[in-house]
């Protein structure tokens, strides 16, 4: 089946997600979109599955032009999607799960859930993925809730699949593995639209690449493309994959966490048991796929998290049993891992967001009152030096991009004396320009003397930051290695596999 | 244009107003009589809807008859707003106070209740200096009522239980006490077995402000000041700005170092305390006897002057001089138009409604680009 | 007490088994409280006479008459070994509901035994009465259950109970057919949830305000239109009558269960219907599974296509229509006439039934049931005289939901959407 998008255009306001996109999907090919955060892959995608309507522009399948008002309607045309973000009840069954929307009924419309496991099973068996259609979704690990939305797709006869950022939350392990199994469909005549920014899986599974910078189209290319063609064509302009760094200039130990153990409410342990140390001036990057302990190891040393056992230590101070304020006032910079719900507060200003956790402290407050002149001038200051761009510094957070708002959150941090960085998933959904900007303000950190814990599920971005890397799998630090350790060998690690 | 922001309020006053006027003047069986002739039955429906707000406007802020005398006399019915507007002032700054920090305090009643037992019982009991006594009933009151409102908070900081339900609860428990209170001896008149406190002794009570005559009091110039006191915390302290960013973005103040536990039990602690002494102005100030029914409305009414209020400290002043009007208006109505005090609560509960649903009003009169904003912002059981 | 805190291999105890923990330790010292105050206190009992005829039963249950000490002693010494069993059950890590609910029923009987020394209790007509009063609150719980199952927090049921018991009221009295009266109480209770719904749905806002306002929107209407009409013109438009009640032949007659539950008036009868199919619905139909998932996850329900707010919007208008059927309770199934905010609250007790219970139909039934025999139990006792004040034995269903809420003694964990307006194509 093929798929034809001719002058999609889709607006938000002033906004112009998509501009005019033509795609061509043609019968049994997989073809990639590739383009940064916020170039509009996702929206385009939206409006083919029905979930968004175009203001201009015309979808057709099989050369007749089709109508998709609804997710209904994508799929009677055969269209399925896999979302980025699982569109999964937790609390229901696999089986409920993917009969929700079209159920079948017995008298009195009492749900026909029998009939469902069957296909389930039948499904599963051909296309060789197990799955157990009366487990509860929240109990399934992530892989096979990604496994379940495919499945989905597949029973409702999608000839044209569509998948979402489909890689961020696997091990490179499973990601070949779902590069196999797009293959694997493929061969059986259904067309794959995969949307990704990340470059070496575009080279490796598509047969075409479509590249959309900024809402626009801005060119097609074959997966012989370089990697450095494919980076240019996604930003506009030439792009340097490299980090230019200095050899590191160790000082003396600065955080040291020993026999760290943290448990969730139900007592169920996330990490265990994990030791390690950060020198001053060195990156010590934990790289691993999303879920295996990473938040919350993050979150434990500035005392975010609740049950925890072992021992954190800052420059030798005990701050395991810490409060968050002391935590953050004792030396540690905390960049969180979602700046929207845990970093900023969007209906405050930027100048509010700028002293969030310096209040109460002089010279922004003088005993119960806050001293309004200093906290202004200050955060002139800061958004001159973080080149944070804003109309004023009165105005809103919400007003700001995504890259400005992780702006706020370094200024913010990085404004207290700090001795130790901790930064959770800091590039995440930002654009290239900003990506480099994070970047280089971590390697100034670390030059300066800085202790940096960096958690990362980019093994790119991990490779060319750390000093030394440690592979964090179910909960606990597999292996330290040094940063030049290939590719191949931190997969194995980020799976499990310990040599 | 300070004017526009006032336009929204202004518009949903004015179709509450005319919504209930249609209820009072269909209701009425001698409009029902006219039938048959629309003209006439048109004439009497307005004539009865504006005789019946004339008597509110006659019972809450000038009645010429009065003036006959001396003109200032015609603004009597004014010392009933104020002593009306007092505890709804107080009432309705803690729910606005609570509000501001994401909290829901549906319990201002029952911690007005505490506050009045608080005092009451000091006023009656303790014979002390006039000054002191006044402070000590207040103090009773903010005591009381303070951990009424903070147990809530309390509750919510370590077990997540939601403070709407608690307070409701907590509301009829407060209730409930005050009526087991006004069986037992110590809170009766001697000698007697109606549910009827003491009167508090005058060395505690409110002295009043234009002389014997009329019933306001200081209480008001105390809710005043109670008013701009919570404006300076929530708008130049730093526990207001921790109270703020709570009531923002919880997850992100926690990340910040800010204690949400701590926001949540002093801002509960606060918002009773601030309820609580409201029944102490109530008490101190126009109700010397305190009875089962000294909550009266004011929980609710608490809610509808915070919301027209937009939870603002300055706007709930002027929000409760509004429904005190209403209220004082309201008996004025009742006893010379036979129309029921409930249309009060009709009215109230209509601008609420259209002040909560800025595009409903939006679409009626067809206006564009007017400045909305959400007071509160919509939050589930789970948040 | 150590046994009980201490473990055989070394094991954290996780949350829900703490609360477990506190709740069996909550059972054992009110079980030890009664042993000792009801038990072991008083100088010597009195005869307590319990009857349990009340109509034309079968079998003529004798009455059983029970020195107050002897029983208080029997029951609370029963309590003590259901909590015995209940920490057996703990330690073995298999649930204790079975003993949890032996542990209620022996306390409260060692409860009334005291309380009640030198009385007489008729007790079946106490059960039947308690079925009475949890009328209005299964049917005020059932709409919650609607509402709040498909994501919209419905604080105002006490609106809507009063709305149909109004207008149910006044439409049998002008008609002077209860019938009709019934008929219309539905329509009632579903314009009130109507408007919560457009609010709400259409509008986004804050739903907790929203039926808090229209609680008192119609307290003020039916207050003003009380004392404007109903009073005045008493005999057209207050004079409705009630429901004479139906015994169900054969069933009726079984001693002590038949008068309870087959012998009522109509409304309770729909009412067992009404509970058995939100039951069965919920969890077996496919309407059930779309209402669930858009309480949960309403982004997932919309991405198979499922229309979220045009199903919450349904879903709010029915419950209003539920409540509304159990406001005709309160005119046609008791007092005959309407009286001014004659739901008195109740509304609120069937929102707390609906949270004790977890959100489960089954569950608040349940609740429903022990708040109703709680203030039937209050009321019996004020009437033959007790050493507690009747004020706190009605506190005590408000406190019982305060610590509930607080999760002492287990987890209460709402719909997860509940509560946030959805829009459409986004999150």
């Amino acid at each position: 089946m093929s798929l034809e998008l001719r002058g999609i255009t889709k607006r938000f306001g002033p906004l112009t997600a998509n501009d005019a996109i033509d795609l061509t999907v043609g019968d049994g090919e997989i073809h990639a979109i590739l383009g940064e955060n916020g170039a509009g892959k996702s929206t385009l995608m939206n409006v083919v599955y029905g979930l968004l309507q175009p203001d201009e522009g015309s979808i057709s399948v099989d050369g007749k032009e089709i109508k998709i008002e609804s997710p209904l309607d994508a799929l009677a045309a055969g269209i399925g999607m896999v979302h980025q973000h699982f569109m999964l009840i937790p609390v229901f069954t696999v089986a409920e799960n993917i009969v929700l929307g079209h159920e079948k009924t017995k008298r009195l419309g009492i749900l026909d859930l029998e009939s469902a496991r069957k296909e389930i099973l039948r499904v599963s068996a051909e296309y060789n993925f197990e799955i157990d259609p009366d487990a509860l979704v929240e109990n399934l690990p992530v892989g096979l809730q990604q496994r379940v939305e495919i499945i989905r797709a597949l029973i409702y006869d999608a000839k044209v699949l569509i998948l979402d950022e489909p890689t961020a939350v696997l091990t490179p392990q499973e990601t070949d593995e779902l590069l196999r199994n797009m293959k694997k469909l493929k061969a059986k005549g259904t067309s794959i639209v995969f949307i990704t920014h990340k470059l070496r899986e575009v080279k490796e599974a598509a047969d075409k690449i479509t590249i959309i910078r900024r809402g626009k189209v801005v060119g097609t290319a074959s997966p012989s493309a370089s990697q450095e063609e494919l980076a240019s064509l996604m930003v506009g302009r030439p792009v340097s994959l490299d980090v230019d760094k200095n050899p590191a200039k160790l000082g003396g130990v600065t955080l040291a966490v020993s026999n760290l153990t943290i448990s969730d409410h139900t007592g169920r342990s996330l990490v265990k048991n994990v030791s390690f140390e950060v020198r001053a001036g060195e990156i010590l990057a934990v790289a691993g796929v999303q879920g295996n302990g990473q938040s919350e190891l993050a979150e434990s040393i500035v005392g975010l998290q609740e049950h925890v056992t072992g021992k954190i230590e800052l420059e030798g101070k005990d701050i395991t049993k810490a409060s968050v304020r002391d935590a953050l006032h004792a030396g540690i910079a905390f960049v969180p891992e979602s700046r929207e719900e845990d970093g900023l507060i969007s209906s405050f200003s930027i100048e509010e967001n700028l002293i969030l956790d310096l209040h109460d402290l002089p010279p922004y407050a003088k005993g119960p009152v806050i001293s309004q002149s200093v906290v202004s001038t200050q955060a002139e200051k800061l958004v001159k030096e973080f080149d944070i761009r804003a109309q004023s510094a009165k105005d809103s957070a919400s007003s700001l991009s995504g890259g400005n708002k992780q702006k706020v959150v370094l200024a913010r941090e990085l404004s207290r004396p700090v001795k130790l960085v901790v930064a959770s998933q800091p590039t995440r959904g930002l654009d290239v320009g900003s990506i480099e900007f994070v970047h280089e303000r971590i390697i100034t950190e670390r030059d300066a003397g800085r202790a940096v814990l960096l958690f990362s599920t980019e093994l790119d971005e991990v490779s060319s930051l750390a000093d030394r890397i440690a592979v964090m799998y179910r909960g606990e630090f597999i292996a330290i290695v040094p940063a030049d350790t290939s590719r191949e060998e931190l997969g194995l690690l980020m799976a499990g596999v310990k040599r | 244009m300070k004017l526009k922001k006032l336009l929204l309020p202004a518009l949903s006053f004015g179709m509450a107003l005319f919504a209930s006027g249609m209820l009072v003047a269909f209701s009425d069986s001698k409009v029902l009589a006219l039938k048959g002739q629309p003209l006439e039955m048109l004439q009497k429906a307005f004539a009865t809807a504006g005789g019946a707000y004339w008597a509110l406007f006659r019972g809450s802020i000038f009645d010429p008859q009065l003036a006959q005398d001396r003109f200032i006399e015609g603004f009597y019915p004014f010392s009933e707003t104020l002593v009306a507007a007092t505890p709804l002032i107080l009432t309705g700054l803690s729910v606005a106070l609570a509000f501001k920090a994401g909290l829901f305090n549906i319990g201002a009643q029952g911690q007005f209740i505490a506050g009045a037992i608080g005092a009451s019982w000091v006023g009656f009991s303790f014979e002390l200096p006039v000054v002191i006594h006044t402070l000590a009933a207040m103090a009773a009151a903010i005591i009381f009522s303070g951990f009424y409102g903070g147990l809530v908070g309390l509750l919510k900081a370590r077990t997540g239980a939601h403070e709407v339900i608690v307070t409701i609860m907590l509301n009829y428990v407060a209730a409930y006490f005050l009526l087991w209170l006004l069986s037992t001896t110590a809170f009766l008149r001697p000698g007697r077995q109606d549910p009827l406190a003491p009167e508090v002794r005058e060395s505690a009570q409110l002295p009043h402000l234009f002389g014997e005559d009329l019933r306001a009091n200081l209480g008001f110039f105390i809710a005043l000041a109670a008013a701009g006191a919570i404006w300076w915390l929530l708008n130049r302290s730093t526990w207001g700005f921790r109270f703020r960013a709570v009531g923002a973005n919880s997850a992100a103040s926690k990340t910040a170092g800010i204690s949400v536990a701590r926001v949540t039990t002093s801002v509960m602690f606060i918002a009773g305390a601030l309820a609580g002494l409201g029944g102490a102005m109530q008490i101190l100030g126009s109700e010397p006897a305190m009875t089962a029914g000294i909550g009266g409305s004011f929980g609710f009414d608490a809610i509808t002057v915070a919301l027209l209020a937009r939870a603002n400290p300055i706007g709930t002043v002027f929000a409760a001089l509004l429904f005190g009007a209403l209220r004082a208006g309201g008996l004025t109505m009742q006893a010379s138009t036979e129309t029921p005090l409930d249309l009060v609560l009709v009215i109230q509960a209509l601008v609420v409604l259209f002040i909560a649903a800025p595009a409903l009003i939006k679409a009626i009169f067809r206006l564009k680009n007017v400045e909305t904003g959400e007071a509160v912002a919509s939050k589930g059981w789970n948040g | 007490m150590e046994w009980l805190m201490s473990a055989p291999e070394v094991r954290n105890l996780s949350a829900p088994e703490r609360r477990r923990q506190r709740g069996i330790i909550t059972m054992a010292v009110l079980a030890l409280f009664g042993f000792t105050v009801f038990g072991l206190l008083p100088k010597e009992g009195q005869p307590v006479t319990y009857s349990f005829v009340l109509g034309n039963e079968w079998i003529l249950v004798k009455e059983w008459i029970v020195n107050s000490k002897t029983g208080a002693l029997g029951f609370s010494i029963a309590s003590i070994l259901a909590v015995a069993l209940a920490a057996v059950q703990f330690r073995a890590r298999k649930t204790s509901r079975f003993a949890s609910i032996f542990f209620a029923a022996t306390f409260l009987m060692s409860f009334l035994c005291w309380a009640a020394a030198g009385k007489f209790i008729p007790f079946t007509g106490l059960l039947q009465g308690a079925l009475l009063l949890s009328v209005p609150l299964i049917f005020g719980a059932m709409a919650g259950v609607l509402s709040e199952r498909s994501g919209v927090i419905n604080i105002a049921i006490e609106g809507q109970l009063l709305a149909g018991a109004f207008m149910s009221g006044v439409i049998a009295s002008l008609t002077q057919n209860t019938l009709f009266g019934l008929l219309i109480a539905p329509f009632a209770g579903a314009a009130i949830s109507w408007l919560l719904a457009v609010f709400a749905i259409k509008y986004g806002i804050d739903q907790v305000v929203l039926g808090f306002v229209l609680n008192v929107l119609v307290i003020g209407l039916t207050g003003f239109l009380y004392k404007k009409l109903l009073i005045p013109y008493q005999s057209t438009w207050n004079s409705g009558g009630t429901f004479a009640p139906i015994e169900i032949p054969l069933l009726s007659k079984i001693p002590v269960i038949g008068p309870i539950f087959f012998s009522q008036s109509i409304i309770v009868y729909l009412m067992y219907v009404v509970v058995i199919v939100i039951h069965v619905a919920l969890f077996k139909s496919r309407w059930g599974l779309r209402t669930r998932s858009v309480g949960e996850h309403p982004t997932a329900a919309e991405s198979v296509g499922i229309d979220v707010n045009k199903i919450r919007f349904r879903n709010v208008v029915i419950a209003g229509a539920v409540a509304g059927l159990g406001g005709a309770f309160f005119t046609l199934g008791a007092v005959g006439a309407f009286n001014k905010e004659m739901t008195a609250g109740k509304g609120f007790i069937a929102l707390a039934a609906l949270i004790f219970g977890r959100w489960s139909p089954m569950g608040a039934v349940a609740a429903a049931l022990i708040f109703g025999f709680a203030d039937n139990l209050q009321g019996l006792l004020t009437i033959t005289g007790t050493p507690i004040p009747s004020e706190f034995m009605l506190m005590a269903p408000y406190i019982a939901t305060i610590i509930a809420v607080s999760g002492f003694v287990g987890k209460v964990r709402a719909p997860a959407a509940d509560g946030i307006p959805y829009k459409r194509g986004g999150r």
